[in-house]
């Protein structure tokens, strides 16, 4: 960890809150291709057996 | 050759972007992760802004992504309005979102960047507003393909939106060119013999810069892939209702 001095918490809070929204896109992303994926498969697979 | 509107179809979409994502991912995360952990721990304190210049990493990538991101949507928007390409459109809806983090991020670190070395969270300048309209902008479009049931009719109404809002996405990059006011210091250039940026900055900003890039192109090409299905998803759906 570098000496931030006097800007510690003013850094660590950018880097904290950035991060953390980037956290946050990725994995509502992640969420919604998984669960658009998991919906088409079961439609597309009951159609199939029609 | 191939012609670039082969990719409006859908299919052929789908099937490139498998190939090109996995390279694109990684080249994003090597570069993003590698330009935060290069300017957070190996970069000295500028001699005027102490540590607060390791904020650059994050905020110069972001707020360049958030308006080049809304270029590209109007791009899009564009060729859905001239072309009616669906995959066009569905690209536009998806890099909303992407966009309107990176407005978030920007923002934020840009106000706690602000407040130990100009004295202030936010100031009411051009840039900075017309950034912040712009953001709204953004949640505006997400609001609308939302709130709008027929998804051409979504496409076309977001397309305006789009087209106005370019206007804030301009003048927040040019505000200081077009009002020579603000906070903000003029635009730099790096690695042109006169730049105020040392190169032990401008390295480890460049890859950052390209690892945002990388990254939002990695993204809208991932969640265009989700638009797709989800477009795929509800003409099904709508066919079983009408059987």
């Amino acid at each position: 960890m570098p000496d931030l001095g006097p800007y510690t918490f003013e850094v660590l809070l950018a880097y904290g809150g950035a991060l953390g929204m980037l956290f946050v896109l990725l994995a509502l992303s992640i969420w919604r291709s998984r669960r658009t994926q998991r919906r088409l498969t079961e439609v597309e697979e009951r159609r199939g057996r029609l | 050759m191939a012609s670039i509107w082969e990719y409006a179809n859908p299919r052929k979409f789908m099937t490139t972007s498998e190939v090109v994502l996995p390279w694109t991912v990684g080249i994003a995360a090597i570069a993003t992760i590698g330009g935060l952990i290069w300017g957070f721990f190996f970069t000295p304190d500028d001699f005027r802004q102490g540590a607060t210049v390791k904020i650059i990493y994050l905020h110069v990538p972001t707020a360049v992504m958030a308006i080049n991101a809304w270029l590209m949507m109007l791009v899009a928007s564009l060729i859905w309005l001239i072309r009616r390409h669906h995959v066009s459109a569905l690209a536009a809806k998806a890099a909303a979102p992407v966009g309107a983090f990176f407005t978030a991020i920007a923002l934020f670190t840009g106000a706690v960047w602000g407040q130990p070395i100009w004295g202030t969270w936010w100031e009411w300048d051009p840039r900075l507003t017309s950034f912040l309209i712009l953001f709204l902008f953004y949640l505006g479009y997400i609001a609308m393909w939302e709130a709008v049931e027929n998804p051409d009719t979504a496409a076309d109404l977001t397309t305006i939106l789009c087209i106005v809002g370019s206007v804030f996405a301009i003048i927040s990059r040019y505000a200081l060119d077009f009002w020579n006011q603000g906070l903000h210091q003029d635009r730099f250039a790096l690695f042109d013999g006169e730049s105020d940026v040392s190169p032990v900055f401008a390295w480890p900003l460049v890859t950052c810069l390209t690892g945002f890039g990388f990254l939002f192109v990695a993204l809208v090409l991932y969640r265009t892939r989700t638009e797709i299905r989800a477009r795929r998803l509800h003409a099904l759906l709508a066919q079983e209702r009408l059987s």
